[in-house]
């Protein structure tokens, strides 16, 4: 096996018995990079030479006899991640040259245990978007079919994973945004409970609803990523002071006595077949694991998607505020007086998407219309949370479609954002109501594209879905498939 | 026609916390620009405000000393405004639900106690600031400094209780002594730790309802406040006596021509699109906690008043004056606990000491006389030792020396003479002297008993104990 195909538990193995250095895997992946990246287009910036400095750096702490699961893993990174001296965009104009001073919380978390980065990688601008095609730098090819998006926002992330590219990445969800492309692109994607894991250094789209997570080769990685990102951190107010469970422990292989729900709401019309299909294949599984099945319903679905779009652009309507020209960025270099250099800086600095966005945030939140819509959202995400925690009285989990359909083509939704925002209606809720979510190969289309499920966990019931996803994988074959690139 | 004026304050306070509200940035006014900056006040991409405890704590503090009722659950807010000195493009402030409501002050305005409603209390950041002038390398450009950003401010909101300038300026005095007093803040208002927007309207005397207002923003000293309000006052009445009509808007005082002028209309007044920010949790506060900050509340003006009053047994006047600042009543209360006679100390306090600091420019606190080197002196007053007026000459000497003022007494040969028998002769003397003057007396004209005085204490050159004095000259004159 090439050093590129390997698990971060793979490479830790190998690492840890001194069979391949650091600096050799790092090379591996950087060459894995070269070779694919005119197809797959995953990365803004690419750092090897940081990234081999890095790996150098791992290999001396491996001599020394110190190595943490993470050390000298060659990992990258979704550009929403503030990296100090190293470019963050966030896939925008607005910040195409901004060289942040200093590393968010879970950058430096990984840093701390010898994590090697390679670069940073593509995402729709502002994490706004289910296709990573409204990024300012190009878009991402879906390795598994060029002509198809690997979905969004952190694209460029799922992309990278499927074209072995990195050993394990980080992407932020916020709608969807870490699971729909991890179904899409045929990896693991897990979205962590609100507050999980500190969102400092975290360029922020929807502060209520962002959340940073792994997407990785198989379920064990996603367990050690999470557990290497995950736990308080006090310059994250909203980050949850409560012990970090060993997640990779809670891999039993196990998933007898799971009551696992169905949302009746999730299973109707719509629902491509061939994605119903796997989701059967797979329920059938998860019973011969025994696991057991039942109903639950959760009635305020359909008002997910509307409150989520109010909620959402609402929040980035304000956190997109601060650009304006005036301290980092674009400025725009033809002002004539201060507004007029707001408004050509911020008209030439972001995309079209965006634009919508602040339009819609802005529009919910002013006087007049505060109540009739940001305030009526607020009170309907309540009542969906109320769904969730009541869903969860009766069962452990919930096992439900990702997306729709497979990853769609590439241009076929650009035009009709409605149509877009429709592709997260399944992971929606689950941002809304806070909880975590995880994506887990479950098939193919006969066009030989991935499909994922998603298990849905009680708030910080992170270590259950990882058992019950890690079940699945362990009874079935499909994480083991790769593209061919 | 009457008119009737209608007044609310909004004041802005600065904490003297070390700290900003929502991060670890030191506050040290006047530090070189951008200083005091990290990516939290900077509005970087990806920052997080963290709250700072020690302002929730001055807030619960000023509440309680304004009779507010301190709200166990509040919640922080964005107030959305594009403004270069404003990094994330909203400022966090409290809107829906602040930290303290519904208290009040009560403030003397001619010899009426009349009391002022305080609708809020609440927490915010300041701005950083604009420098437009007089900086090389900015050329025609404008810099940014944001070292003030993030600083943690009070806002505190009256009910439009007010009625006249002077009213006004009782209560923002008032309010003044009592965060200065409460250790919240240097209430420095030259560096614009306090500062005022007043909203001003008026209306007929007797009207059911208020006129059209206008807002009088950061005004900076007591005397402005007088003068903008007062101006505006004028402005409105005339106005409308004109047949005008008073227009909602935003005004700036000048106090250069005394005189208010507009900043901005209605028309262009901001959608703030308030909600609250996600990125703080709602704060919630115990009981407990606002009974331990009740508990370390220091004594407010108010009731040292009384306590000067009724324990010290001082006249009205000397507890106003001496309460007007804390440091001040600080001084004076260090010398009485030093055992000092309360009369005599606020005598000197109030007398001596503060015309001293005043012709030498000093505040209280740099007094080159401690307390307990003034009550020293002051017992050698009691113990009959030296004269009142004699102590005012070893004072001198003791503010431009650090010498005990026994030492001085006795360097200078000052001590008093209380010796009968040498008194007595100086009398005799006098009176042999002046013999017309004798004969007045006895005749009536008990005025020129002072004169006697005068010339005794002159021949002793100021040494002789005055009430020896006067009991020895009465008994002489009266044959």
């Amino acid at each position: 096996m090439e050093l590129f195909e390997l698990t971060i538990h793979e490479l830790h193995d190998k690492l840890k018995k001194r069979e391949v250095s650091s600096v050799e895997a790092t090379r591996a992946l950087l060459a894995r990079i070269e070779a694919t990246e005119p197809q797959v287009g995953a990365f803004i910036t690419v750092t090897a030479a940081e990234g081999l400095a890095a790996a150098e750096a791992a290999d001396r702490r491996i001599a020394a006899g110190e190595i943490d699961l993470l050390t000298g893993i060659p990992v990258a990174l979704k550009d929403i991640f503030v990296t100090a001296g190293v470019r963050t965009t966030c896939g925008s104009r607005i910040l195409e040259n901004f060289v942040p001073p200093y590393d968010g919380t879970v950058v430096a978390r990984l840093k701390a245990q010898g994590a090697v980065l390679l670069g940073k990688l593509n995402q729709d601008e502002f994490a706004m978007g289910s296709s990573t095609e409204s990024s300012a730098f190009g878009v991402t090819r879906n390795p598994w079919d060029p002509e198809r998006t690997p979905g969004g926002s952190s694209g460029g992330s799922a992309a990278c994973i499927a074209a072995r590219q990195a050993t394990a990445t980080l992407g932020t969800d916020t709608g969807g945004s870490i699971r729909q492309p991890a179904s899409h692109c045929g990896c693991v994607g897990l979205k962590p409970t609100y507050g999980r894991v500190s969102r400092y250094g975290v360029i922020a789209y929807a502060s209520s609803l962002d959340q940073v997570g792994p997407l990785t080769r198989d379920v064990t990685d996603a367990a050690i990523m999470l557990g290497a990102v995950a736990g308080y951190d006090p310059l994250d107010s909203t980050s949850v002071e409560r012990p970090v469970p060993d997640y990779r422990a809670a891999l039993t292989g196990k998933a007898t006595g799971l009551k696992i729900g169905l949302p009746r709401e999730y299973y109707r019309e719509g629902l491509d077949p061939e994605v119903k299909q796997a989701l059967e294949a797979a329920i059938e599984t998860f019973r011969g694991l025994g696991a057991e099945f039942v109903e639950v319903s959760l009635p305020h679905t359909d008002y997910a998607v509307a409150t989520y779009y109010l909620i959402a652009t609402a929040e980035a309507s304000s956190n997109l505020a601060r650009y304006d020209g005036v301290r980092f960025g674009h400025r725009t270099a033809t002002a004539e007086g201060l507004l007029d250099m707001f408004r050509k800086s911020r008209a030439e600095g972001f995309g079209a998407e965006v634009k919508r966005r602040i339009m819609l945030g802005t529009y919910a939140l002013s006087s007049g219309y505060y109540d009739a819509y940001y305030l009526k959202a607020q009170k309907v995400r309540t009542l969906i949370m109320q769904d969730f925690s009541r869903a969860f009285e009766s069962v452990d989990l919930l096992l439900t479609p990702v997306a729709p359909t497979p990853a769609f083509k590439i241009g076929e939704k650009v035009d009709d954002p409605l149509q877009m925002y429709l592709s997260d209606i399944f992971t929606i809720p689950v941002n809304l109501a806070g909880t975590c979510g995880i994506s887990v190969p479950a098939g193919f289309s006969a066009a030989g594209l991935p499909i994922g499920l998603q298990l849905v966990g009680r708030p910080f019931g992170e270590e259950t879905i990882l058992r019950a996803a890690h079940a699945f994988e362990q009874a079935t074959a499909w994480h083991q498939r790769h593209a061919a690139l | 026609m009457k008119f009737q004026a209608v007044i609310g304050l909004e004041v802005h306070v600065q904490l003297k916390t070390d700290t900003k509200i929502f991060c670890g940035c030191p506050t040290t006014f006047g530090a070189a620009p951008n200083s005091q900056t990290c990516p939290v006040c900077l509005g970087m991409p990806g920052a997080l405000p963290v709250l700072n405890k020690k302002v929730v704590e001055f807030a619960i503090r000023a509440g309680l000393a304004t009779n507010c009722r301190i709200a166990p659950r509040s919640v922080f807010a964005r107030k959305n405004y594009f403004y270069p000195d404003l990094p994330k493009g909203y400022q966090i402030s409290q809107f829906e639900l602040p930290i303290c409501q519904e208290g009040h002050l009560d403030i003397e305005v001619e010899g009426e106690t009349k009391r002022i409603g305080i609708t809020r209390i609440h927490m915010e950041e300041d701005a950083g600031k604009l420098v437009h002038a007089d900086v090389p390398e900015l050329g025609n450009g404008s810099g940014v400094d944001l070292n003030r950003a993030c600083t943690p401010l009070l806002e505190v909101v009256s009910e439009p209780d007010l009625r006249s300038a002077d009213e006004a300026v009782a209560y923002l005095k008032k309010l003044h002594q009592i965060v200065v007093y409460l250790g919240v803040s240097d209430g420095n208002m030259e560096e614009g730790s306090f500062r005022c927007d007043a909203n001003v309207s008026v209306m007929p005397v007797g009207a059911g309802q208020f006129g059209t207002r206008a807002e009088i923003k950061n005004v900076n000293s007591f005397r402005f406040v007088k003068q903008a309000i007062e101006y505006e006052i004028e402005r409105q009445i005339e106005l409308i006596e004109e047949g005008g009509t008073v227009v909602q808007e935003t005004r700036l005082f000048d106090p250069g021509t005394g005189q208010t002028r507009s900043m901005r209309g209605k028309e262009e007044a901001h959608d703030y699109r308030y909600f609250p920010d996600p990125d703080l949790v709602p704060l919630v506060i115990s009981d407990d906690w606002v009974a331990d900050v009740r508990l370390a509340l220091p004594e407010l003006p108010e009731a040292k008043r009384l306590r000067y009053r009724e324990e010290l047994g001082l006249p009205d006047y000397d507890a106003e004056v001496l309460v007007a600042s804390r440091e001040l009543a600080e001084y004076f209360e260090a010398c009485v606990a030093a055992g000092a006679p309360a009369k005599t100390a606020a005598n000197w306090v109030m007398g001596e000491v503060t015309r001293a600091l005043n012709e030498a420019g000093l505040e209280i606190g740099a007094c080159p006389v401690a307390p307990a080197r003034l009550t020293a002196l002051l017992q050698l007053i009691e113990k009959g030792t030296i004269s009142g007026k004699i102590a005012k000459t070893v004072f001198d000497e003791m503010w431009s020396s650090d010498k005990a003022p026994e030492a001085i007494v006795e360097e200078k040969g000052l001590v008093q003479v209380s010796d009968t028998g040498a008194i007595e002769k100086i009398i005799d003397e006098i009176m042999a002297a002046n013999m017309g003057q004798v004969e007045e007396y006895r005749g009536g004209k008990e005025k020129v008993f002072g004169f006697f005085v005068g010339q005794v204490m002159r021949a002793s050159k100021g040494k002789a104990n005055p009430a020896v004095v006067n009991e020895l000259l009465l008994k002489k004159l009266k044959g």
